[in-house]
């Protein structure tokens, strides 16, 4: 390793030839403030288009200031970030950026978590100079499912692009326009809705103003709680226990599941469960679907659909459906535990308790904005009836609480009620990447071997490389298994299927980095990727402080198919908790 | 979300498949072929950028970034006799801009635009090298010179 010698504010320091001025800084411990750059260590996610300037620092003997973010360092160069030309430029900067944007702080949804306001605050602006004359751009505002853009809010950093294109290759969303008038948006400036968005909201995540922000779904929820004639059941994603107490001051990594039940409860929710019993259930269902194809590829049947494809993550689906139409009879059937759990609460559950479905009412709280737009889908509806009224994120939860005056930090712990809300270790893994998997991996050793498994976790199906691949020794056959997460690491497995080139068994595949745990709709991880590191240790730690960690010996998911549904994969199984697929790829006609 | 369906007629998709070939489909020459499919078709409509973008597989949100960025684009058919007006320096300075109102005022139509009959579009550049004779209007090929507010009902008269 080559390395340079430096000198920042005064003091000196040895980098890695190639190092940039920021992440030298850094390495000391000064803090150069950054707006358009945002980067995920091992995720292999950055943004730095070195547009937004406000980075920008002194090197001796250059004429101009450099951006920090995309400027290398020099051996032997002399760096100042804090003299009061770089002071002055980096106001001025901020001016500028301000005097194009909106003065709506104290109601605009991102308040508190804008990274704008908080640079605003840094840098000590407390005027803009000119902006009685200053023209304001503006632009329609578009709401879809899942995601509201508001256009006039955008800075042009640029990370949305960055996420839609390079990390997801999704392409809905690209700059247009320039100077003044440039923004942000699908082809033509069409609505999200139709464009190939999947709704993952990894826009949102990364979004450092009030520009993209998620359709906000509380008031309703509120309201069909204080509704006497309404049996309100909430179900609960295994990723939100990882990442909520980091709303209200939390260490990132703290489990909170307990206390999670418990400010459920006091919101006023008639039933508190969770969706790891339906991960349960999902796992029952797709790992007998997976043992029935996977018999029927060994026996040499060429239309056996192996690999099969994980169909939990609705961004993924969604991406399916838009970019391989052709391959949609590679999923699994099953639905995601999200509306596993909303056929089941209203048909099964609502028996139990004698309630009409229509008196029922499902909410989830999900680590996701896709989960908006799938619980909307027609098809998980009966008689207009959705299956899941409202899905709600990690964030709104948030929001829900603090406007309860609930103080989330000092509740008690409790448990979920029963029977939807038993789950297993294997439930709970659902939220990492890889998780969904080694849950399907550990029933279904021990169903197709009949044997009892010597070791539950499977550390080889972990980590947050984006592509991975393990093979397990399924006693004397050698199981391949293939694991994506972020849409463009699923778009490289993809096109072996296509091509007929893929050796896996089994494919999992999340849509956002790292997971459920790294949702579009989780608390703002801000460009830190430890956030996400600690979220998924919570959940390991989760499974393993569970007493039951395989799906198949949830007591209550055996019980739900003894009374009701009759056995994995049975008739009332198909039409409950399976689904199909449709093509979105966008057709061009030959005009008569 | 939903499924988005184009129409183009089978010629008009030849000549597009046609020009991406010629490129070997390559997406970094984009450029290279929205310059030859204008030239084509006089303009870049939403049907012609969505089929570029399936035939060298890049995102249509991607090539309409591009046709935005460069003011050459259009996505508006120019009219039959398409008027540019010089606002550079020199022409600028000797009154180019009262021209360029007239022109509008006279169409009602805006720069970038074309009159509804598809008769006239308006648009302006930067230098037309005939500074001698500023302020400068080219109709179609023909270019008239030292053009005053006055001139220019008498210069549309010509085309009627």
């Amino acid at each position: 390793m080559e390395t340079i010698k430096l000198t920042i504010d005064n003091k000196q320091v040895e980098v890695e030839k190639g190092t940039t001025i920021l992440d030298a800084a850094r390495k000391m411990g000064i803090d150069i403030p950054t707006l358009c750059h945002m980067r995920l260590d091992d995720l292999n996610i950055e943004n730095k288009p070195g547009g937004c300037r406000i980075c920008v620092v002194e090197v001796h003997g250059r004429r101009n200031l450099s951006p920090a973010c995309i400027t290398k360092c020099d051996d032997g160069a002399v760096i100042r970030t804090h003299t009061p030309r770089v002071m002055n430029a980096r106001r001025t900067v901020m001016e500028f950026i301000l005097s194009d944007h909106p003065k709506d702080c104290l109601i605009c949804p991102k308040s508190g978590t804008c990274e704008l306001q908080d640079m605003a605050n840094r840098l000590g602006i407390r005027e803009i100079p000119g902006q009685e004359i200053a023209e304001m751009s503006t632009y329609r505002k578009d709401t879809s499912p899942s995601i509201i853009r508001d256009l006039d809010k955008c800075i042009m950093c640029r990370r949305c692009e960055m996420m839609c294109n390079d990390v997801q290759t999704v392409g809905a969303l690209s700059a247009f326009n320039r100077g003044f008038m440039a923004a942000v948006a699908p082809a033509f400036e069409q609505n999200l809705e139709y464009s190939p968005c999947t709704y993952c909201g990894q826009c949102v995540a990364v979004c450092p103003t009030g520009a993209l922000t998620e359709v906000d779904h509380t008031r309703e929820v509120l309201r069909a709680i204080v509704d006497p004639a309404k049996t309100v059941v909430v179900q609960t994603a295994p990723a939100v226990r990882a990442a909520l107490g980091e709303e209200f001051g939390m260490k990132p990594g703290t489990l909170v599941t307990g206390k999670l039940v418990s400010a459920l409860r006091e919101l006023g929710f008639d039933y508190v469960f969770d969706t790891d019993f339906a991960a349960d259930l999902t796992i029952m269902e797709e790992g007998t679907e997976f043992l029935t194809r996977l018999k029927k590829f060994l026996n040499g049947d060429k239309n056996a659909n192996i690999p099969i494809l994980t169909s939990c993550c609705p961004g993924w689906v969604n991406f399916f459906e838009h970019n391989y139409p052709d391959l949609k009879d590679v999923p699994s059937t099953a639905k995601s535990p999200q509306q596993m759990f909303g056929a089941i609460a209203k048909t099964y559950f609502a028996d139990k308790i004698n309630v009409n479905r229509k008196d029922m009412v499902v909410v989830s709280i999900m680590p996701c904005l896709a989960k908006k737009y799938e619980s909307q889908r027609p098809e998980f509806a009966v008689d207009g009836n959705p299956d899941v009224d409202f899905s709600i994120s990690t964030r709104e939860l948030a929001h829900f609480i603090r406007q309860a005056n609930i103080d989330f930090a000092n509740l008690p712990d409790s448990d979920f009620d029963r029977p939807l809300g038993e789950s297993t270790g294997a439930g709970v893994i659902f939220g990492n990447t890889g998780g969904v998997i080694e849950a399907a991996v550990r029933t279904a050793y021990e169903l197709y071997t009949g044997k009892k498994l010597s070791r539950l976790e499977f550390t080889e199906l972990r980590g947050m490389e984006g592509v991975r691949q393990a093979t397990i020794d399924f006693d004397g056959f050698p199981l391949s298994i293939g694991i994506a997460h972020g849409l463009g690491n699923a778009r490289k497995l993809l096109d072996e299927v296509k091509a007929g080139r893929s050796k896996f068994h089994a494919i999992e595949v999340m849509a956002c980095p790292g997971g459920c745990i790294g949702g579009g709709g989780q608390p703002l991880h801000h460009g830190d990727s430890s956030v996400l590191k600690a979220r998924a240790m919570a959940i390991y730690d989760e499974d393993r402080n569970k007493p039951i960690r395989l799906s198949h010996e949830n007591q209550y998911v055996l019980q739900l198919y003894t009374e009701f549904l009759g056995e994995p994969n049975s008739e009332k199984a198909h039409h409950l908790l399976h689904t199909h697929y449709f093509d979105r790829k966008a057709k061009i006609i030959v005009k008569q | 979300m939903s499924s988005i369906k184009i129409e183009l007629r089978q010629e008009d998709l030849d000549k597009i498949h046609e020009i991406c070939d010629s490129f070997d489909n390559e997406p970094l020459e984009l450029i290279n072929v929205l310059h030859r499919t204008q030239e084509h078709f006089g303009y870049l409509p939403a049907e012609v950028q969505e089929a570029i973008a399936a035939k060298l597989n890049i995102s249509t949100a991607q090539v309409y970034g591009v046709v935005t960025f460069y003011s050459f684009f259009t996505m508006t058919p120019k009219g039959k006799h398409p008027i540019s007006i010089c606002m550079g320096t020199a022409c600028y300075v000797r009154g180019a801009e009262k021209v360029l109102d007239e022109f509008r005022k006279e169409l009602s139509i805006q720069v970038g635009q074309t009159t509804a009959d598809g008769k006239f579009s308006l648009s302006s550049l930067r230098c037309v090298g005939a500074c001698g004779l500023a302020p400068v209007v080219l109709v179609g090929e023909k270019t008239y010179g030292r053009v005053a507010p006055d001139d220019v009902k008498a210069i549309l008269k010509e085309y009627e």
